[in-house]
């Protein structure tokens, strides 16, 4: 199958972001992460599995009519730490970046203590110091290490 | 010593523990001196759980400076049991009070709360988590028995969900010492607590008998293990029973071990060890005044 073949899989978007290169599966916990669930109107696509030199399989998130904010792509570092961003004007590609390593992330993960006090009814969000390996909650110390996506927050 | 909250025993220096144990002690030698130092101190003590030496030992330091407090009292005749926020409790109480005392049971609630409050906060204990006046505490009676030049401390019970023995472990790598941890392999230290050892540099050393490291110890810190970690009263009395210790026990132990417990026991310092000269569990509750009398009167400007 040609590169040809594969882009029109999903088509190119006017404007808004592409993030290429997210590891092969982890595409819909990219969107839960960003809080894209498709009830504002935009045109999201998703690719999946696409074979890729990089990764052996990597997935596609395309968002129509949204400019992400470095802040806002930069916890996909915990999932999705290849993903490259791409911001489209009028079809063209006019800015490139990658995901960083943000030192805390806030609101995204939800803790796996049940006594931790942020999982409680409080006006608080849950707040992760981002380690080298793994994260921490702020609030109660537990360390999480492994399978982030399963402590993503549900919206 | 400048600290707004007192929410950690990891956010002490080597030096905000000096600071505080010398106060201590001066306190200690002289109280007559400072009753008078915060006579217009109102301090608000908020209790989620109960608590006997916690909650008194703060009463009586807060009026042993001239000052008073003012209790939000149990849970269940509190705005708490209609569904009140922890963070609405704190902001509407620290309009009332000059400071606060959080004791509660779900871990990181004091680091929350700190966050609604502008009065200094302390933490009394949350759920799992610290209790750093506990530690300070401790320390002063480690600093007053042992001292802490090449201290081998042996810290047995229940390490998993024990604050007391969190919030110690980390204060003792401030002051180098050597740490043995002794505890069924179901209660070991939690994956947090280990980390920051490591972190602090710290070699832990784990052990499931008390045997073969007692004579070693300078002090043995016995904790609580309690009935409900386990699944089954059988299994629990069959563990506990190994983590009792008796006068017979501590003969194999150094002449001058200080043996400590952060109160309440049940059966695990039988009582003829009250009588032997290791026993310094009842002083160390007592030290719990001096120290808190200490650690409000920095927190309140008396270093000024």
């Amino acid at each position: 199958m040609s590169d040809k073949d594969q882009q029109l899989r999903v088509s190119k978007i006017q404007n808004g972001t592409v993030i290429d290169h997210i590891a092969g599966g982890q595409a819909l916990n990219v969107l839960a992460i960003l809080g894209i669930d498709g009830t504002s109107g935009d045109s999201v696509s998703v690719a999946m599995n696409m074979p890729s030199d990089r990764l052996g399989h990597k997935d596609v998130v395309k968002v129509e009519g949204r400019e992400l904010s470095q802040d806002e792509v930069d916890v996909l570092s915990l999932i999705a730490p290849a993903a490259t961003i791409n911001i489209i004007r009028d079809y063209d590609v006019v800015e490139k970046g990658r995901v960083e390593r943000p030192s805390v992330v806030e609101g995204v993960l939800e803790c796996p203590n049940h006594n931790c006090i942020t999982t409680e009814n409080e006006p608080v969000d849950s707040r992760f110091a981002v380690g080298d390996d793994g994260v921490r909650c702020e609030y109660c110390d537990t360390i999480i290490r492994d399978d982030l996506p399963a402590h993503i927050l549900a919206e | 010593m400048r600290h707004d909250h007192i929410i950690s025993a990891k956010q002490l220096s080597r030096g905000d523990i000096e600071t505080v144990l010398d106060h201590a002690a001066d306190i200690a030698a002289d109280p007559g001196a400072f009753a008078d130092r915060h006579s217009d101190t109102l301090l608000g003590l908020l209790f989620f759980e109960p608590s006997t030496r916690t909650k008194m030992s703060f009463t009586t330091a807060m009026k042993r400076l001239g000052g008073d407090i003012v209790d939000m009292g149990s849970v269940e005749s509190s705005s708490v049991k209609k569904g009140e926020s922890l963070a609405d409790t704190v902001r509407v109480v620290e309009g009332y009070t000059d400071a606060l005392v959080l004791r509660h049971p779900m871990e990181g609630s004091a680091k929350m709360a700190s966050e609604f409050v502008d009065v200094p906060l302390v933490n009394a204990g949350d759920g799992a988590g610290q209790h750093p006046t506990q530690t300070l505490l401790d320390l002063y009676t480690i600093r007053e028995n042992a001292g802490f030049d090449d201290l081998t401390i042996g810290i047995m019970g229940d390490l998993k969900y024990g604050r007391t023995v969190h919030s110690l472990a980390h204060a003792l790598t401030t002051v180098d010492a050597s740490q043995h941890f002794i505890s069924p392999e179901s209660l070991q230290l939690p994956r947090s607590v280990r980390y920051d050892l490591h972190e602090a540099g710290a070699g832990i050393r784990e052990h499931t008998e008390l045997d073969e490291i007692l004579p070693e110890l300078d002090v043995l810190y016995v904790t609580r293990i309690q009935a409900e970690r386990f699944p089954d009263e059988s299994e629990y009395r069959e563990v506990a029973g190994q983590y009792q210790i008796d006068a017979d026990t501590l003969a194999a132990a150094k002449d001058d071990l200080t043996v400590m417990h952060p109160l309440p026991r049940v059966d695990e310092i039988a009582h003829d060890v009250d009588e032997t000269t290791h026993a310094q569990y009842f002083q160390q509750a007592h030290n719990g005044v001096p120290v808190r009398m200490a650690l409000l009167d920095l927190m309140l400007g008396g270093d000024q």
